[in-house]
């Protein structure tokens, strides 16, 4: 049976900052459901559904919040459905809400996840321990860096490659208006000079923490129709694997790679580094870079930093990577997911803006969560599949 | 649309408390061989999995990470999670199954109540600026929605008793239940409030248990059921959270839920309702006369297995279909206070 | 495998959560601090108490906003008997919804009266204010019935409020699995037990409730001794809220001799700049008298000086 086709409306985002004290938590997300509801011009009687993507109730201490917001976001007297799948959230939230119309349920979904960790602190809520177990991991950073050092001594790949990436991301993200830093003055000795985190990982190749919101409305090819350039949704992907077991990859998960493979088969795609105009990648620690490139299949295992040292991963390069300035500029969590996938659309919308791939007409959103155990993963493109 | 079906449903037993964790992993492994077993697959037959769990139930961010282990996701598997009861993870297993990616799907849900003090943290579902502060636990407004409909004659504590009598009576004959049989209406009547207007037998109790549903599709459901329990109507709605502004005698999600999915016949009607007033106030707003069987299983008020007991109506309900008592049931499913957010499925026969 | 009770222990779980209200929400509590009760008007006229943020017709933002009076009738009760820590009474109340004269919906709160008796629907009651307003819901300490005289609260304006802080907590009764128990008591007798899977044979330490691989329970138990290799690890340098040990310090996973999965642990007498992938490392336990069911029995691992583990031996476990 042919899948219906699905395609995004439009998109919206907030102005992610440290701390948004200017709004509520309804705020936060209406900030970003109107700019979507602008931008795919569409109404609330055009909205069949509503989807919410969000990382850990306690972080802003509400359990399952989208009861509290069913007015505010819409949804009442309507389908609303809560998604929770750790730090990949944002993007299975996008895929949960490409499902509904795709299985012809709905004509229009509106999509939003969204954070507000300044209510609590995220380092705190990802460090909670249970009892027995001994206190030694530190936070998300605590828990990848002695995975990058395995990544390092793996593939060989010069030291500075981290700092790389932090400087292309963050030079990105300085002239993206809704990203929380902006560090237009970053150089790879200024990145290479700041504290090391947790060795191999330095504070400035760190993600910050953020609040912010993302929402996207996707609709079927008869709700397209009225859309100019929608990003019609190639295919999508998900796919899990344990925290731990015996002969895990933690570099190279395989829950990644057959994500991965699954969606370019799905969307035709055999040579995933030319067929693909540009990525938004789920990077909260720099090296993720190079590890996703191969991860993803772009770059055969242990050369994806030879990518990044060449400079093809920033715009203007063959594989351009986190035009936006990825989740190394903004972090709410819950969000970062989406705001993967709703970048991506940007782009082969041609409504990325200030960071526009020139010609950009299929393009991959990435994100993962957990101990690099979730992945959701979508590929949108100008034509129709 | 594809025609999707129940072909295999197993639970654990309702009970007070389990030693297992949090993580529901001891409740899941033996119920996950149990369908197994029934179905004669393995985990590699099952195109997608979804859970549906609560992080503040478990006191435990990220907690439906750990549970996944009971399904030994090695190679790697399509799996989503809802934080939400499992006839939700059940609704996006649903949805996947009809954009035709897969034939198949697993389900389940967990919850172990035992662990915290559950009406007190269901009242961090409030609104956090108004309510949440103060704590109105989930008796407190269940109590607040029960007075209401008493007020306006809509329902009686004898007519509240009753359904607890029926209950856990019907209970007697679910060998998964917590709490089966009951004194007299008239015997549980003289009983003190637990909490006025609400008595104790008024009230479901503290469940820890787990559930898990297959779904499949068309031919692949035929294959591995002689009779399955096909899903012609799956709908759910929410309605405003603002306790003070909606009028909680009635429940208009449930209303529009059932209507879209089209429950005009059914013969028995799993009602996910862990207050009795609301089975009351369900009955009614669904015109479910009563030639309709209500909750045969004894329902949430004889075992409660927090985000599990959506989804044991709708495994309930299709065991009719499937034995072939039934031709066309109902199980319906709630979440949030008062009846918030609601969700109908409806599951008939075919000879 | 030994049937012993799993051990368990609370989970307490509390953060002073600091929210901004926004620009409506705001209004309400900056009205409660003044000792006003401040509501919304929508589109269809209704007076929304507290204030809804977006109107329950268009979506729009809701931006009139209309002063009610303090005192109300009570729309439905419930009887609290036995109230709970933090709720707004800590003796037998009543919870309420009060429909304030001029307010079209009712505000939930707590009733203090001295039994059932005495409250009823339809009643009259009034909010008791706090001495000390701060900008929060609990500026209403709760209703009393409308009677009697009143007595006046000073009413000044204030700055207008921004954020509410509001504590959330709660416990929860963790438990091990038998497993973990099994685990977590071979340790309080110094002893590294893990489990070896029936299916694919490796040995898991700490246990799981079940082989991640194949999804049975794990119960053959296995002795490890307490020394192997350090695959990967990191140098935390960094503080955060919640930590428990001093920084700077070495955050490696230790793949005993004998064990199929790493485990995290500190490494320390040595620099952290001597910490290899491969170095061979021992335990150094704690005092005896000092064991708890617990892997902080050992303190840390310490280099051997043996010779580090060839690359290719242990690559796989990265």
């Amino acid at each position: 049976m042919a899948k219906v086709r699905a395609a995004v409306l439009g998109t919206g985002q907030t102005h992610h900052k440290a701390k948004r004290p200017d709004v509520s938590m309804a705020g936060l997300c209406r900030e970003a459901i109107d700019r979507a509801m602008l931008d795919a011009q569409v109404g609330w009687d055009d909205i069949d559904a509503v989807v919410v993507g969000k990382a850990p109730d306690f972080f802003e201490g509400v359990m399952m919040p989208e009861l509290f917001l069913a007015d505010a976001l819409g949804a009442v007297g309507k389908p609303l459905l809560r998604v929770h799948t750790a730090g990949s959230v944002g993007g299975a939230t996008a895929n949960v809400a490409a499902s509904i119309v795709q299985a012809g349920v709905h004509k229009r979904v509106l999509a939003v996840a969204w954070e507000k960790q300044s209510e609590s602190n995220a380092m705190w809520g990802l460090s909670i321990l249970p009892p027995f177990q001994m206190p030694v991991g530190a936070g998300a950073g605590g828990y990848f860096a002695p995975h990058v050092r395995s990544y390092i001594r793996r593939s060989g790949a010069p030291t500075e490659i981290g700092a790389m990436v932090a400087v292309k991301d963050r030079l990105n993200g300085a002239i993206n208006p809704y990203a929380h830093l902006h560090q237009p003055d970053i150089t790879l000795e200024s990145v290479l000079a700041s504290q090391m985190l947790w060795d191999p990982i330095r504070f400035d190749e760190t993600c910050p923490s953020s609040d912010g919101a993302c929402a996207v409305v996707i609709g079927n090819e008869e709700a397209a129709a009225s859309v100019d350039r929608p990003a019609w949704i190639h295919a999508t992907a998900m796919r899990s694997e344990p925290t731990t077991y015996s002969g895990r990859d933690q570099v190279n998960p395989k829950a990644g790679q057959q994500a991965a493979a699954a969606l370019w088969k799905q969307a035709g795609i055999t040579n995933p580094l030319e067929e693909i105009d540009c990525a938004e990648i789920y990077v909260p620690f720099s090296w993720f870079e190079p590890m996703w490139i191969e991860n993803l299949g772009f770059m055969p295992e242990g050369k994806g930093w030879t990518l990044t040292e060449a400079g093809e991963t920033a715009i203007g390069g063959k594989l351009p990577i986190n035009m936006s300035g990825g989740v190394l500029s903004s972090n709410p969590i819950g969000a970062s997911g989406m705001l993967r996938f709703a970048e991506a659309a940007r782009q082969v919308m041609g409504r990325a803006e200030e960071h526009q791939v020139d010609g950009a007409r299929k393009a991959l959103g990435h994100a993962y969560g957990g101990g690099s155990q979730f992945y959701s993963m979508w590929v949108v493109g100008s034509d129709k599949p | 649309m594809r025609d999707v079906a129940v072909v295999g449903f197993a639970q654990s037993p309702q009970v007070r408390r389990t030693d297992g964790t949090t993580n529901g992993v001891e409740m899941l492994i033996p119920i996950f061989a149990e369908v197994y077993e029934k179905l004669g697959i393995t985990k590699s037959d099952i195109g997608f999995w979804c859970s549906g769990s609560s992080d503040y139930l478990a006191g435990r961010a990220f907690s439906f990470i750990s549970a996944i282990d009971a399904i030994g996701p090695v190679p790697p598997i399509n799996e989503s999670h809802v934080e939400a009861d499992g006839a939700w993870a059940l609704y996006e297993a649903w949805c996947k199954i009809q954009t035709g990616d897969v034939d198949t799907a697993l389900i389940y849900g967990f919850g172990k109540s035992s662990a915290g003090n559950l009406p007190r943290t269901m009242a961090l579902q409030l609104d956090p600026y108004t309510l949440a502060p103060l704590l109105p636990d989930s008796v407190a407004v269940a109590g607040l929605q029960a007075r209401l409909g008493i007020d306006a004659g809509l329902w009686s504590e004898a007519d509240m008793a009753e359904v607890a009598v029926r209950s856990r009576r019907d209970a007697e004959s679910n060998p998964y239940a917590q709490l089966r049989g009951s004194k007299d209406a008239a015997e549980l009547l003289t009983d003190g409030y637990l909490a006025d207007p609400l008595r104790r037998h008024d009230v479901a109790p503290i469940t820890d248990g787990a559930a898990v549903i297959v779904l499949a599709a068309e031919d692949r459901a035929r294959e591995l059921s002689a009779n399955p329990a096909w899903i012609t109507g799956i709908e759910h709605r929410v309605d405003s959270a603002n306790l003070g502004a909606r009028d909680l005698t009635t429940s208009a999600s449930t209303v529009a839920a059932a209507r879209a999915a089209g429950i005009d016949g059914v013969e028995v009607a799993e009602l996910y309702t862990p207050f009795t007033h609301q089975e009351l106030l369900l009955r009614r707003d669904l015109g479910l006369g009563d030639h309709v069987r209500i909750t045969p299983s004894g329902g949430a008020l004889a075992g409660n297995p927090m985000f599990a007991t959506g989804l044991v109506r709708i495994g309930e309900a299709a065991a009719h279909i499937s034995s072939g008592a039934a031709g066309k049931v109902l199980a319906h499913a709630t979440s949030g206070p008062a009846l918030q957010q609601n969700l109908v499925c409806v599951l008939e026969g075919r000879s | 495998m030994s049937v012993t009770a799993p051990l368990s222990a609370p989970i307490e779980l509390a953060f002073d959560y600091t929210r901004s209200v926004g620009p409506t929400l705001g209004r309400f509590m900056t009205g409660l601090a003044e000792g006003r009760i401040v509501g919304v008007r929508a589109s269809d006229g209704r007076v929304f108490v507290p204030p809804v943020e977006y109107d329950p017709l268009t979506g729009a933002a809701v931006s009139e906003f209309v002063d009610v009076a303090d005192e109300g009738s009570v729309i439905s009760w419930t009887w609290a008997p036995s109230p709970l820590e933090g709720q707004p009474l800590q003796t037998p109340f009543a919870w309420v919804l009060v429909k304030l004269d001029g307010a079209d919906t009712s505000i939930l709160h707590a009733l203090d009266v001295s039994g059932p008796d005495a409250v009823s629907t339809g009643m009259r009651v009034r909010v008791r204010w706090a001495g000390e307003r701060v900008g929060a819901i609990t500026d209403i300490v709760c209703f009393e019935p409308a009677e009697g005289p009143r007595t006046d609260i000073t009413r000044t304006t204030v700055e207008p409020v921004e954020i509410v802080t509001t504590p959330v907590s709660m416990s929860v009764m963790h438990s091990a699995s038998g497993n973990e128990t099994t685990y977590l008591q071979g340790l309080e007798r110094g002893k590294l037990i893990g489990q070896r899977c029936p299916q694919c044979k490796k040995v898991y330490i700490p246990p799981r409730g079940a082989c991640p691989v194949d999804g049975v329970p794990t119960v053959e138990n296995v002795e490890l001794p307490d020394r192997g290799i350090v695959t990967t690890f990191c140098v935390v340098n960094v503080p955060f809220m919640g930590q428990k040990i001093q920084p700077p310090y070495v955050a490696a996973y230790v793949l005993l001799d004998g064990a199929d999965i790493a485990l995290m642990h500190l490494i320390l007498e040595c620099d952290a700049a001597d910490v290899r992938m491969g170095m061979r490392v021992e335990a150094k336990w704690r005092p005896e008298s000092e064991w708890v069911p617990g892997l902080q029995n050992i303190e840390y691992f310490r280099p051997t000086g043996e010779p580090d583990a060839d690359y290719d031996s242990f690559k796989e476990h990265l």
